[in-house]
């Protein structure tokens, strides 16, 4: 059965846990590094960017709310559907990034371990960035780190795994959620990674992933006075201005996209921090 | 059977109507049936059109100045009737160019606070009145109910009908007490609630809207907002149909309020075409059209300052009510 036509997809978005097609009605053909025809992308619109702001706020207070070790718990069931999934996101990232299988072997394994590690950081990040603060009175004076709300993110164009992980994973782990516009010529392993996202325990609309031109979809983001802040990681260079100006807007936070980013050196706190508020009490003490 | 107070002069077919029990429930039931498909399928169809830009700017003032800002809750306090007066003279204080609700919508406790802090604005006080909203009472301590918020200051009587009666086939009893109701309300205007939840047909709707408005409803109301569903846009054709239906035989406008579960601008667009399009566009007005609606209003303002600003709105920029 050699002449066998295989089946083509057309994928949809992934917006507040399910998948429907851009409100648009359009779509783009996603082609590999070779120039051959891979599937068919769902191309958002900004309406579907609107839909995914309000699925990402309606999820904020659940999982914001949700005790870090419930959080870590739900980002280590995602990485044993990563798992599961592995020759798939071999395929897909070989494929896109047109490197060989070997290296993409290598990257989807980092991509996972990367997700682990960053799941492991859930119950640790407060203590690491929050703690008792030293202060000359009765009080008892502490500080906590506390998700900022909802993030866009603009996932890197390159790292269609490896780096879409590295953004999101920080994100997430932290309590945020996160309205996600993936890579645009290479977003296979991202409607990949939303499948696993919505077959593990992670509430919908904590990730919600858009597929389409990027600097189309980045605007909307940037200006929505419901978003909180901002991840420039995957904003062509000629738009990064005018996003951070419009973000500024409405008072967004925004990270900036450090020039030629390698996502497969270890990663350090910065995304975690990036995207946290400090809450300080202080807290009078009794005699 | 007591006899309407409004409406003196009823064409014949309708002044018979009313005459006894036995003739209100001829006529109910001679009113030809409502075609269910036929129906659902054009408040879908007419709830696909595009409302954009500038019409789309109209459709929302239109909408805010049709709201009926409601808080019936048990928890309601004199801060919160306060507070939803405060919203209901400038709904957006940032952009005073917004027009004023058409009225507020309390228990009849809160009456009296709403009507401080409202005097003078022209901003009507809606009280809901006999035992809200399961209308489970004696009549007599419906009418006492009625006149207490009356007395209290509200020109607008928001009353529901007896459904158990209605739906065992006790017309009379229903339109008795709507007349009863009409008659200590005085100069306010009366609502009648149908509560077409509990009617379970699209012909009892019909029904109960012709009773309301033959035993002298100034508008009617689907729903309470306590049952699910609430308002839906077939009901509120149907609805529609029957004011429209009143026009034509008595030249009387009649108003309709759809109330419960909507909360999009979205949806109150459709209502609006579903306005001009079964009753006519005379009816777009807050005198016959109104929304009893709570969180519909923070809605509609995000999206004017959407229209206005050129980009998405959020709710941490209106008031939370």
């Amino acid at each position: 059965m050699s002449d066998r036509i295989s089946v083509a997809k057309t994928y949809k978005l992934y917006i507040g846990g399910a998948f429907p097609r851009s409100e648009s009605g359009r779509s783009y053909p996603v082609v590999d590094a070779k120039g051959a025809f891979l599937a068919n992308a769902a191309q958002g619109s900004r309406k579907d960017a609107r839909d995914a702001v309000a699925a990402a706020r309606k999820a904020f207070p659940g999982w914001s709310g949700a005790t870090a070790y419930n959080r870590g718990q739900v980002l280590y069931r995602v990485a044993e559907v990563l798992e599961g999934r592995r020759e798939q996101f071999i395929t897909e990232v070989a494929a896109s990034e047109g490197v060989a299988v070997k290296k993409a072997q290598s990257l989807v394994d980092a991509a996972i371990d990367r997700w682990v590690w960053y799941a492991g950081w859930t119950d640790k990040v407060a203590t690491v960035l929050g703690g008792a603060n030293p202060v000359a009175g009765p009080y008892f004076s502490f500080s906590l780190p506390e998700p900022t709300g909802v993030v866009a993110v603009l996932a890197p164009q390159q790292s269609s795994l490896l780096g879409l992980i590295s953004v999101v994973a920080p994100v997430i782990a932290t309590g945020n959620t996160a309205v996600v516009v993936s890579s645009q010529d290479r977003p296979l392993p991202a409607v990949t990674l939303s499948e696993v996202l919505a077959t593990s325990d992670l509430p919908g609309g904590v990730v919600n992933v858009l597929t389409g031109r990027t600097a189309e979809i980045a605007p909307w983001l940037a200006s929505h006075a419901d978003v909180n802040a901002l991840d420039l990681t995957g904003a062509p260079e000629s738009t990064r201005a005018d996003l951070e100006r419009s973000a500024a807007g409405t008072v967004k936070r925004v990270l900036r996209a450090r020039p030629s980013e390698d996502f497969t050196r270890e990663p350090d706190l910065a995304r975690l921090r990036a995207f946290l508020e400090t809450k300080t009490v202080w807290h009078p003490m009794g005699v | 059977m007591a006899a309407p107070t409004t409406s003196p002069s009823l064409p014949p077919a309708l002044a018979d109507a009313v005459r006894d029990d036995a003739s209100l429930r001829r006529f109910l039931h001679g009113l030809p049936g409502v075609d269910q498909v036929g129906v659902e399928q054009r408040a879908a169809g007419l709830g696909t059109r595009s409302i954009k830009k500038a019409s789309k700017m109209w459709a929302i003032d239109t909408a805010i100045s049709m709201v009926d800002l409601t808080t019936l809750e048990g928890a309601d306090t004199h801060g919160k009737v306060r507070s939803l007066a405060a919203k209901a003279r400038r709904p957006d204080p940032e952009r005073p160019d917004v027009p004023k609700v058409a009225a507020v919508c309390v228990y009849p406790d809160m009456v009296e606070t709403a009507v401080k802090e409202l005097e003078g604005t022209g901003i009507n006080i809606a009280s809901v009145a006999t035992a809200f909203p399961s209308g489970r009472s004696s009549l007599k301590v419906k009418l006492e109910d009625t006149a207490y918020a009356v007395d209290a200051g509200a020109t607008e009587i928001d009353m529901v009908i007896d459904r158990g009666a209605f739906l065992s086939g006790r017309y009379g009893q229903v339109f008795d007490e709507i007349v009863q109701v009409k008659h200590a309300c005085g100069d306010a205007h009366l609502k009648v609630i149908l509560e077409t939840g509990e009617l379970a047909t699209y012909d009892n709707v019909r029904r109960a809207s012709w009773l309301g408005l033959l035993a002298g409803g100034d508008f009617i109301k689907t729903s309470t907002g306590k049952v699910s569903p609430a308002a839906t846009l077939p009901v509120t054709h149907v609805m529609l149909q029957a004011v429209r239906d009143w026009h034509t035989q008595t030249g009387e406008h009649r108003g309709v309020k759809p109330a419960g579960g909507i909360r999009t601008t979205k949806d109150a667009i459709k209502y609006l075409v579903a306005v001009h399009e079964v009753a006519g566009p005379e009816w777009l007005t807050a005198d016959l059209f109104r929304f009893g609606a709570s969180t519909l209003l923070n809605d509609l303002l995000m999206q004017r300052r959407t229209q206005l600003e050129g980009h998405y709105s959020g709710p941490d920029y209106v008031t939370v009510d």
